[in-house]
């Protein structure tokens, strides 16, 4: 089995830069993902890459996935099932398959979050019959309805702005006072809500989705809204966050903090030798969780495993 | 065998008169985790391709289709056979999932 220095765990924006890095610090690395781009994959406009002013999250996935492929990189779109520490480094298994697949004397963890729900009666049921978890994805099927996005980040609010570009009405339901996200979406947010596309439901929760068998056709939320608790709708856009995608570390012993984030060092390495987590498992990224600071963190790891291996600092100036 | 390409003019008699179960994979361009779901279905078209049919509806090329059908959330592949619907899963559940289906089909 053909060992490589380093493979990457993870396709979101930590994983692909981990990937420049180690290509152009020539360290022969392999990318095994389930998700082009992550999270911001699922992004239908961003606007505070540098370099675009604006670009989809997909596109951008695609260019820097062309991007490593060109530096040399391997690619692999596949879940992993498994990691195992062996003697020489590690040992990757794909989902739902025993035979090891690949060997690493380094790793980059950077799996980066699995979308959160809510856990309310009717939400499994009305998945696909209503119920989404991607404004980007389905948005488009809702022209002309009533629409419900739940949460109050970026996300949300930028959710609701891309659905309301099809929907007859959007309304944001939030559990807190005040929107989270970026001043640039507020406005944007505010436009549509002045015109009177969007409404936003504040302190309140959804707490059972409603349907008919078929489909869905409401939601129940823990106050009233004039004068209802019932809330007639089409669709229900859950935009509630992530929970960090750190099953695969817990096995190999990794040190996890009680909010589930990987408890690493400021160089990105965990308490497993050779082991480097990046991205949004990470408990560094809760100071600010954006595509650029995954970024960061995927080239910090990358000199760190560099250093890891070769036993001195990665270059600093390289290719210049 | 390649995976094969519905359209409105193609549904009834490639689809809903086929002889074998078809699965059809209802995608757009703009959808991240469809990009995830293609690829397997290209791969289950070929080792298949004796017991069931494989094949792809762009939604915003067939939007009557996703519509006759409650499509609401894609990636989502629905399962007919002797021209009704006998199972659909929403999401990409990996090729495992989609294998699992197929199996129970034949």
């Amino acid at each position: 089995m053909k060992m490589y220095d380093l493979i990457i765990i993870g396709l979101g924006p930590a994983g692909l830069t981990a990937s420049i890095y180690a290509s152009r610090y020539k360290l022969n690395n392999l990318v095994i993902g389930k998700q082009l781009a992550g999270e911001i994959g699922l992004a239908h406009k961003v606007e505070n890459m540098p370099g675009f002013k604006t670009i989809s999250g997909l596109e951008w996935g695609q260019r820097t996935l062309d991007q490593i492929k060109h530096l040399g990189a391997g690619v692999i779109t596949n879940e992993v099932g498994r990691i195992e520490k062996i003697k020489a480094g590690f040992r990757v298994y794909l989902a739902g398959d025993n035979q090891p697949d690949y060997e690493s004397q380094a790793l980059i963890v950077a799996t980066g979050s699995e979308r959160r729900r809510l856990n309310i009666p009717g939400e499994q049921e009305y998945v696909g019959k209503g119920i989404s978890y991607c404004t980007t994805c389905d948005a488009p099927f809702f022209r002309d309805k009533t629409v419900v996005v739940i949460g109050g980040s970026d996300a949300a609010v930028s959710g609701v702005v891309h659905t309301a570009e099809f929907a007859k009405k959007v309304y944001l339901v939030y559990r807190r006072d005040q929107l989270r996200a970026e001043p640039a979406w507020l406005d944007e947010y505010q436009k549509i809500s002045k015109a009177g596309k969007a409404e936003a439901i504040y302190n309140t929760n959804v707490v059972e989705i409603k349907g008919n068998g078929q489909r869905l056709t409401g939601v129940v939320l823990d106050k009233p809204y004039k004068n209802s608790v019932e809330l007639n709708c089409d669709g229900v856009f859950i935009e509630i966050g992530g929970v960090p995608g750190t099953g695969l570390l817990k096995p190999l012993g990794v040190e996890i903090n009680d909010k589930d984030f990987t408890q690493e060092a400021e160089d990105m390495s965990t308490n497993v030798p050779g082991l480097f987590v990046a991205g949004d498992i990470t408990q560094h990224s809760n100071i600010l969780k954006q595509a650029i600071t995954a970024c960061a963190q995927g080239a910090l790891a990358a000199a760190s495993v560099y250093k890891y291996l070769k036993k001195e600092q990665a270059p600093r100036i390289l290719g210049v | 065998m390649t995976v094969k390409h519905f359209t409105q003019d193609n549904f009834e008699a490639e689809v809903l008169k086929a002889a074998k179960p078809v699965l059809v994979d209802f995608f757009a361009e703009w959808c991240g985790p469809c990009k995830l779901a293609g690829p397997v279905m290209d791969e289950l078209a070929e080792e298949y391709k004796d017991k069931v049919i494989v094949g792809k509806v762009n939604v915003d090329e067939a939007s009557a289709l996703a519509g006759q059908y409650n499509v609401m959330s894609i990636p989502v592949v629905i399962i007919f056979k002797n021209g009704q619907e006998v199972d659909r899963i929403t999401g990409f559940p990996g090729k495992q999932g989609y294998e699992e289906k197929i199996k129970a089909l034949i």
